[in-house]
């Protein structure tokens, strides 16, 4: 909403890390308004269920389009846009829950069609807005509302998922360096098919991981953070591989893969070999 | 003897010529001017497994397949076995000499694979059963012929050699029944229809007419009765500005027609009972965000897996209350293989109009079944657009307690379609009056559905029928044939079922009883019909199999006379 709404009562906590993703997704779609020229309501951010896809409402300044639909499934609506109307940008928010445990099962098929769209990962490691149950990427053994006794499963690398699946654009980043991230989002923007931009995005209530992520040298604690150096070749997939399982949180383009087609692409392709008929021309075919 | 009426069943494994043979017969059939109708049931296996196929040939318009079999072709002895006791009395019955003997006094033997390669081509196997089959009924050679010649008559080199191998073919069937010595009487030469015709099953009637009402993306997932319109979809939409393409479950149909829908595309996917089931989320958000998008359900049996290639009517509560929550879907249930066509274009413009989520309801039964209709004049089918919006910015899409103009992302009027409760820009809000006015908006919008035509005959009765969808089609026969016998009913049926043309209902509440047959356990149709305060009482089979005509003429006799006795006392 670009102005306050009295009737909207929903509120991030203080601290929470979705704020620096906003504004990273506020610059992103700025800089592309300013280098493409089109305004900004040729985006559609598509929006999952949780704290994090309330971004779609609390966007500031001019408004994109948006859908806040159903949970888990921002990815096949992504793909309906963008199959529709190819020429709009199309960005999804989604959280971990969301994406990664419920939506799950889209990743693969929009991986394998390459959708040209880009996809805002906010990982916080927890069920935020129902309370703080445990969440894919919440770690095995830890201790929360829907786990009394820790976690039973492992937790998921979604980095290696990603590359696994077959993503043709991975980048990390942190919820707490919006201007960096604003330029992994320009970046899969930019590329011309599936972009997945998974962010570090703290819940300060129920998973407080600033610590861990920025360390704190008087405590002894050493960040996770780390920078992705720049001789690092993203579309060397073995290199990536090699990246991810480093651990830590590495920020930067970790993979990048310009050598395929995205799906508008390949659905003109399709399109130059099928031969168009007008309704009369296909009744005719049961004509007699 | 004449005859007006001819009914075959061909039986036997799939891969045998089943479906060939009934289609062939109703092509040839209705190329010299007679109707005809095939309905099919397969089994739900790749290769083989018993399968059989019935045409029905008339000298009017097909409504039903027929209850009682003339012929049956047996192509293998658990054919035989299995429909030998369905066939009249004074019936006939040809069984494949080259699979099996038997001395049935009512049967002949013919080898029909033996026959067929002694004219040298293997693959008129069909055209031994079709003369054979023209014989008992002393239909003329030159209708035969002339099927044959429009059928493979198509510029290739080797034309003439097929042609003729295939005339020899039924030369051959014709001369084994002439010895055979069984005649079942003289079919009544055609009266051809003095309009053009199409010869088309129920699931092509409903890819047609959506494509000429304006579908631009359609995405689907295979499931059987449904899988055809996604094989159309992907052959025939696809070039400037239109796409179709299978996903990887009804989930992402559904969440992709809506994507599509609200980007400004008339959007539509098909699938059966177990895929209403898993879109049950997606149909409720498309209500709440007011996306329009059209589902077609071609129904097949049962709860779960079910019958997944046998015919029933049980999806309609499922259908009309797909999501949780306050919804009531827009249906529109076809009852031929014609309305399908009308259907689909409806239910896109529908969709259009009143910006929401409509289903078409379909059936096994009219899936797959083959019949001739006459050619849709599509100048005659207008193509509705949705209102957009087009002014400037600040404009708030969910204003007001109707319709409002929905904005285009890419142009102005930039909001969230929300599926969350919303004010009127989109935003999620969880006040009691927005809840209020959102919820009288959403339904207010079904008035612009409601329709004025429906079909009715005998008005002044006080007991009518009404049937919905492909039952449509032996009611139709029951009911006159029981007003031959005098039975004093009337007739109504509307394939718009929600919203239900007013004039409609209001005609239905003014009856002592509205009789509903309807292929389901539970009167699902009835059920509704007496929540809007109609006196309705429902017909149930869940056989699987369409309803007989004769079935329902006792029934309907049955319950007419219960309530005139229950009127007396």
């Amino acid at each position: 909403m670009s102005k306050k709404n009295p009737e909207y009562d929903f509120k991030w906590c203080p601290g929470c890390g979705d704020f620096g993703v906003r504004r990273a997704l506020e610059f992103a779609m700025i800089n592309r308004m300013e280098e493409s020229g089109l305004p900004i309501e040729n985006n559609v951010v598509v929006a999952g269920i949780g704290c994090s896809g309330n971004l779609v409402h609390l966007l500031e300044g001019e408004q994109p389009y948006g859908i806040h639909g159903i949970h888990g499934r921002t990815l096949p609506v992504a793909m309906g846009i963008k199959s529709a109307r190819p020429e709009l940008n199309v960005i999804v928010v989604a959280g971990d829950g969301d994406f990664l445990s419920i939506g799950g099962e889209h990743i693969a098929p929009q991986a394998a069609r390459n959708v040209n769209l880009t996809a805002v990962i906010m990982d916080n490691g927890v069920y935020g807005l129902t309370k703080g149950q445990s969440s894919p990427t919440t770690e095995m053994g830890a201790i929360t509302s829907s786990t009394p006794f820790g976690k039973i499963e492992e937790d998921l690398d979604p980095l290696e998922l990603y590359l696994t699946l077959g993503v043709s654009f991975i980048a990390s980043g942190f919820s707490g360096q919006p201007r960096v991230l604003a330029r992994l989002i320009n970046e899969g923007m930019n590329h011309e098919g599936m972009s997945m931009i998974h962010v570090q995005s703290p819940c300060v209530t129920y998973n407080d991981t600033y610590q861990l992520i920025k360390g704190n040298a008087k405590e002894g604690i050493a960040p996770a953070l780390w920078d992705i150096p720049e001789d690092h070749d993203p579309s060397d997939k073995r290199a990536a591989e090699d990246l991810v399982r480093q651990g830590g949180l590495p920020v930067g383009v970790i993979y990048k893969d310009e050598t395929r087609q995205s799906l508008d692409a390949n659905m003109n392709i399709i399109r130059s070999k099928a031969r168009e008929r007008t309704v009369e021309q296909l009744m005719d075919a049961y004509t007699f | 003897m004449q005859m007006n009426d001819f009914v075959v069943r061909f039986a036997g494994e799939g891969g045998q010529g089943v479906v060939t043979s009934a289609e062939g017969l109703a092509q040839a059939s209705t190329q010299v001017g007679y109707h005809a109708l095939t309905y099919a049931t397969f089994p739900s296996q790749i290769l083989g497994g018993p399968t059989w196929t019935q045409a029905r040939i008339r000298t009017e318009p097909v409504l039903s397949s027929g209850d009682e079999i003339d012929v049956l072709v047996a192509f293998n002895e658990e054919a035989y076995e299995t429909h030998a006791e369905d066939v009249r009395e004074g019936g006939v019955i040809i069984y494949n000499a080259d699979d099996f003997t038997m001395t049935d006094p009512r049967s002949f033997g013919l080898a029909i694979d033996t026959l067929a390669r002694s004219t040298g081509n293997n693959r008129a196997a069909n055209m031994v059963v079709i003369g054979a089959l023209a014989q008992l009924v002393h239909m003329p050679q030159q209708y035969l012929e002339d099927f044959v010649e429009a059928r493979f008559r198509r510029g290739r080199d080797n034309d003439d050699e097929i042609i003729s191998s295939n005339i020899e073919a039924m030369r051959l069937g014709r001369q084994n029944a002439a010895e055979s010595g069984f005649v079942l009487g003289d079919l009544a030469p055609p009266n051809p229809p003095d309009y053009t015709q199409m010869m088309l099953k129920g699931n092509e009637a409903i890819a047609l007419g959506a494509t000429h009402a304006g579908l631009k993306f359609y995405a689907g997932y295979p499931i059987s009765p449904a899988t055809t319109i996604l094989l159309w979809m992907e052959r025939n939409l696809v070039g400037e500005d239109k796409f179709a393409y299978q996903v990887s479950s009804e989930i992402e149909a559904i969440t992709a027609i809506l994507g599509a829908g609200f980007a400004g595309k008339k959007s539509m996917t098909a699938t059966a009972g177990p895929g209403i089931s898993l879109m049950s989320e997606g149909l409720g958000l498309a209500w709440m965000a007011e996306i329009p998008l059209v589902v077609v359900d071609v129904q097949r049996g049962g709860p779960a897996t079910g019958l997944p290639t046998k015919t029933e009517q049980s999806d309609l509560m499922g259908c009309m209350y797909p999501a949780h929550g306050d919804v009531r879907m827009p249906i529109i249930a076809p009852g031929s293989v014609e309305e399908c066509f009308f259907a689909a274009a409806h239910a896109i413009n529908w969709a259009e109009r009143y910006q929401g989520p409509v289903i078409l309801m379909s059936e096994m039964s009219m899936a797959e079944r083959v019949q001739n209709i006459p050619r849709p004049d599509i100048t005659k089918v207008p193509v509705e657009e949705r209102l957009t919006y087009e002014g400037a910015n600040g404009y708030h899409r969910y204003s007001g307690y109707e319709l409002s103009p929905m904005p285009l992302p890419g142009g102005p009027g930039a909001y969230v379609a929300n599926g969350s409760e919303h004010d009127e820009m989109g935003d999620t809000t969880h006040l009691p009056s927005r809840h209020i006015q959102m919820t009288e908006r959403r339904f207010s919008k079904l008035k612009l559905l409601e329709e004025d035509n429906y079909e009715s005959d005998n008005t002044d009765a006080n007991i009518a029928i009404m049937t919905w969808g492909g039952s449509k089609g032996p009611a139709q026969e029951a009911y006159d044939e029981l007003r031959e016998q005098g039975v004093d009913v009337g007739w109504y049926f509307s394939m718009f079922l929600n919203p239900l043309p007013p004039r409609l209902l209001e005609e239905l509440r003014s009856k002592d009883l509205v009789i509903v047959p309807e292929l389901n356990y539970q009167g699902q149709w009835a059920g509704i019909l007496r929540s809007e305060g109609v006196k309705a009482q429902a017909i149930t089979q869940y056989t699987g199999l369409p309803f007989k005509v004769s079935d329902l003429v006792s029934r309907v006799k049955e319950i007419v006379s219960e309530q005139r006795e229950a009127a007396r006392v």
